[in-house]
């Protein structure tokens, strides 16, 4: 759209004003839900990445003196049972989950858009099929079912992102088919039918572009969710056992001593996952304000 | 009959029938703002007009011309964004812009009702009528059953024959025309002093639509209210209004009694109006229609004279200038032109000469279709959509398909174009070659050969597409060309739709709906196709626009000797663009002949009903025939003549009901499905052996 109103002067053309005059980005830096969002997420990406460069301590490093301290100036989020920093560990605890999250939806939204594109287009038997396989999925947590593919391959970083992804694939597919049953009532399908095109021509070429702003909204929706599944899943004791920490095993360690009243390292933890999810959402929320005008 | 008051609306001088001491309406200097993303755009401009106790007021434009946004003014219900920023209402004396809630919800309930486009969407789908309409009365004070013995009353006097009925109905259950009668017996209920009417029947077909008319100029006389009547469409405001006001992009240009303001107008917009509508019979071969050029400015864009002057033939230095005036042009008229006195004579804005080859078209068929029936099976059983269909499409001719909606139309335009496939038995050849079924069955010279402009461009268009790729891919797909040939190509067929190269980079919402349904052609003229299906191909647009597009149309029939299959429903436009009609009546053909003598008659007693539901610009015909009901179910088809439900001229021997008519050739060409011989239909229709102008009525 920038590049037509780069070679066509608006004084000539009657170039009409629209609701997409703006690019999605730009309407979406107006609203303010969407600008905290980014910036807690942008937040956790830069811990991600440079974690172990920002950590005020090495998250790893027990220091049998101080087990269990509550915050202080030199440990700002307090000491875990074994004497280790648990701001450092929130900090570095990221990287898996921002590791594991984005690609397994990444890979759950592209299968998925795959799918419902043939399902919406195509309709009949493999839509029947595949509209039962999604009530089956839905029938059951998602927790559960990852939970169990997880316990029968063994855990890893591969396993989480594979199972997640196709556990997800149905659940997209089926958002996707329905706005490719709107998009089959309208007549550019017909047009592009006259012209001896290929359906998987339509699919992609014709169809899909139209449905890209159902998918954005489905990608950053999705994402929450498993960000939620990998913190329950390593909460469970199912999480990737790497050296590095994770949220999810932090609290199953700490919440024990609730009790005791050691809150800290139970709680900013689950800040931690709460924040995360939470900025997912009001991006994904804002995004699906935007695309629906 | 109609009422008098709008059968013969010259006669009577509207001056005489309100009295302007006491309006029911008064605008006074009113502008209208939006705001847009931080900046205030103008949608109406110092607009001022009356309405007199119990007049009827046309408000006619074109989309975007502000017609709708002075509705929601007068009622308050303009949307968060905007406001009156300037002038003065008065409804009945009462000023809605000052009133606090309860006032203004008792002002919505008791003063003003407003009738939709949608009927559909004005009813509670999920409350019975009864309840809905007896609401209005309970509001009013009545209590249970006193409420609902007024509604029976209500919807006897909007004319539903079987009122109990229609009161336990959910609004699902009714059809359009019953729908909106519905609404409008909810909207008189109140006795409100100011009925507004928002485009009423541009929903619904010709035939019912003439019945609502019908039954909104009777009830004028019945009760006493005052009509703002807005619509598009002039003939309606002719037929329904004593005094009109044109709005062109949100400025009153011209004012006065609606058949001084039709017969002569006295501002170039209204003149280039009246002569975009292809009238009096008027055809491609007579000339082309005088499109007015140029677009509607938007909301808010810089004006410094005449709203107009961009777009008009007669403009001059002044007009660019300042804003003309509103001058006083004859009693009771306004005008805001300098040059009013001129526009008697006013100039075309397109040249009329037209090139048509010297033989249009030739007598071996392109396309043959025999035995064509569609039958679609649902859960809710079988509907014929096509029943037997035998019809000829002629090789460089255009033949117009007319019919209510629900008639087949558009299921044989698509059956034709391969989108539907066809029951078994049904015959479809292209140049004596049977066509495939459906599109897999065809190859790629069968596909070439037919290509469809549809009725809505937005729909047609992929709006992720630039301009460029939309006409590009069937040269590459359809013409198989590639670099520079398909550039060559690509630039005469942009140009050869009156489009230039800048367009190329847009997509298609940046574009009007005219230069889209442009593209849309240009679409369906890249693989040089021998026939092309025309579906409504206007019916989406502006009438300035539509002149526009059927001159084009004409042009490139012309040039590239394409043959078209014409659906509208606008008989006028079929009338003007048409060699050959074929009617259609729940999915058969009723008649079929060259445009004249179809037009010109003796025509099929379906055929001359709907020529006379139509509504014209040029004198209401005093020898209306109406249809009572609506088209039946093709589901269950009547016995007999399917159309012998509806049928005026039906004989009273039974055979109607018993047999159905084939269709037979009266004369030569000229095919016709009824019992009634053709020397009897001309007498019925009054129609001389020779001529086609009309007597009056018996």
């Amino acid at each position: 759209m920038t590049d037509a109103v780069a070679t066509a002067p608006a004084e000539i053309v009657p170039v009409l004003p629209t609701r997409r005059e703006l690019p999605i980005w730009r309407l979406l830096l107006r609203r303010p839900s969407f600008v905290i969002g980014a910036a807690i997420l942008l937040f956790w990406i830069v811990c991600a990445i440079f974690g172990n460069a920002i950590a005020p301590h090495d998250p790893l490093a027990q220091d049998l003196l101080r087990l269990n301290k509550p915050p202080s100036a030199a440990h700002w989020f307090g000491t875990d049972p074994l004497g280790r920093d648990v701001l450092s560990r929130v900090i570095v605890g990221s990287r898996t989950i921002l590791i594991v999250t984005p690609l397994a939806t990444l890979l759950g939204t592209v299968l998925g858009t795959a799918l419902g594109l043939a399902m919406g287009y195509f309709g009949g038997l493999l839509d029947a099929l595949v509209s039962r396989l999604v009530e089956a999925v839905l029938a059951l947590p998602a927790v559960i079912i990852i939970f169990m593919f997880v316990v029968a391959l063994g855990s890893s970083v591969r396993t989480l992102i594979i199972v997640i992804g196709f556990i997800f694939t149905p659940l997209v597919a089926r958002t996707v088919r329905s706005s490719v049953q709107v998009e089959r009532q309208l007549d550019y399908l017909s047009s592009a039918r006259l012209l001896g095109e290929r359906p998987a021509r339509i699919m992609f070429v014709e169809i899909l572009p139209n449905v890209i702003p159902t998918v954005v909204v489905e990608f950053t929706v999705r994402l929450g969710y498993a960000i939620f599944a990998v913190a329950t899943l390593a909460f469970l004791g199912f999480g990737v056992q790497l050296s590095t920490p994770s949220w999810g095993s932090d609290i199953n360690a700490s919440y024990g001593l609730l009790g005791a009243g050691y809150w800290w390292e139970t709680l900013f933890p689950a800040l931690a996952i709460a924040s995360l999810v939470i900025a997912i959402n009001l991006v994904a929320d804002s995004t699906q304000q935007v695309v629906a005008g | 009959m109609t009422g008098p008051s709008q059968a013969d609306r010259a006669g009577q001088a509207p001056a005489a029938t309100y009295e302007p001491a006491a309006p029911a309406l008064q605008v006074g200097h009113v502008d209208v703002t939006y705001r847009v993303r931080g900046q205030d755009r103008l949608a109406l401009r110092d607009v001022s007009f009356e309405i007199g106790r119990n007049e009827s007021y046309g408000l006619v434009g074109e989309s975007g011309s502000g017609k709708s946004t002075m509705a929601l003014a007068l009622t308050r219900y303009l949307p968060r964004n905007g406001r009156v920023s300037a002038g003065s209402i008065s409804v009945g004396g009462r000023d809605p812009l000052a009133m606090n809630r309860s006032a203004l919800r008792d002002f919505r309930a008791r003063t003003v009702s407003m009738v939709y486009q949608e009927p559909g969407k004005a009813l509670n789908p999920s409350i019975r009528v009864g309840r809905q309409l007896g609401e209005v009365y309970e509001i009013a004070g009545s209590d249970k059953t006193e409420a609902e013995a007024r509604s029976v009353a209500m919807l006897r006097k909007v004319q539903i024959a079987d009122p109990g009925r229609v009161m336990d109905a959910y609004p699902h259950q009714l059809s359009g025309g019953m729908a909106q009668r519905v609404v409008i017996a909810m909207a008189l209920a109140a006795s409100p002093s100011l009925l507004i009417l928002d485009e009423p029947t541009t929903a619904l077909d010709a035939t019912v639509e003439a019945e609502v008319l019908d039954l909104v100029a009777g009830l004028r006389d019945e009760v006493d209210t005052s009509v703002l009547f807005i619509s598009h469409n002039l003939a309606v405001i002719a037929k329904m209004c004593d005094r009109v006001g044109v709005l062109y992009a949100g400025e009153l240009i011209e004012e006065g009694p609606a058949s001084q303001v039709f017969d002569e107008p006295r501002h170039p917009y209204t003149v280039g109006l009246l002569r975009c509508i292809p009238r009096q019979g008027q055809r491609k071969d007579h000339g082309r229609l005088d499109a007015i050029p140029g677009f509607l400015p938007q909301p808010g864009d810089d004006r410094a004279g005449c709203v107009f002057a961009p777009r008009c033939p007669i403009v001059v230095e002044q007009c660019r200038e300042s804003p003309p005036p509103a001058f006083d042009v004859g009693p009771d008229r306004t005008s805001r032109c300098y040059r009013h006195e001129e526009t008697a004579d006013m100039p075309r804005s397109t040249p009329s000469d037209i090139t048509l080859p010297a033989q249009a078209f030739e007598a071996e068929p392109v396309v043959t279709m025999r035995d064509l029936s569609k039958t679609f099976t649902s859960r809710a059983g079988r509907v014929g959509a096509l029943a037997h269909v035998n019809l000829d499409i002629r090789t460089g001719e255009t033949l117009g398909l007319v019919g209510e909606s629900g008639s087949g139309k558009t299921t044989l335009a698509r059956v034709l174009l391969g989108l539907t496939t066809p029951d078994e038995g049904s015959k479809v050849s292209l140049k004596g070659q049977p066509l495939g079924p459906d599109l897999a069955h065809r190859g790629r010279e069968q596909l070439k050969s037919l290509q469809i402009v549809f009725q809505n461009p937005d729909s047609a268009l992929n709006r992720r597409h630039t301009v460029r790729r939309l006409i590009s891919r069937p040269l590459a797909k359809l013409a198989g060309l590639s670099g520079t040939a398909l550039q060559d190509r690509l630039m005469s067929l942009v140009a050869s739709v009156r489009m230039e190269e800048r367009h190329l980079s847009l997509r298609p919402s940046q574009l009007s709906g005219g230069l889209k349904q442009r593209v849309a052609i240009a679409r369906a003229f890249g693989g040089n196709p021998r026939i092309v299906v025309c579906d409504e191909p206007t019916s989406a647009l502006d009438v300035s626009v539509q002149a526009a597009i059927l001159n084009l149309l004409a042009d490139l029939q012309a040039k590239e000797r394409v043959t078209y299959l014409f659906i509208s429903h606008d008989l006028g436009v079929v009338r003007y663009l048409s060699d050959r009609i074929a009617v259609l009546y729940l999915g058969r053909i009723m008649e079929t002949g060259p445009a004249e003598r179809v037009f010109a008659g003796p025509h099929h007693p379906y055929t001359e009903a709907l020529l006379s539901a139509v509504p014209s610009l040029d004198g209401q015909r005093l020898d209306r025939i109406k249809l009572t009901g609506e088209i039946p179910s093709a589901a269950d088809p009547p016995s007999g003549c399917v159309f012998h439900t509806r049928c005026p001229r039906r004989l009273s021997s039974g055979i109607c009901e018993s047999t159905e008519p084939p269709l037979a050739e009266v004369e030569p060409g000229h095919l016709m499905s009824c019992h009634i011989p053709l020397d009897e239909l001309r007498l019925m229709q009054n129609i001389g052996a020779s001529d086609d102008n009309r007597a009056p009525g018996p």
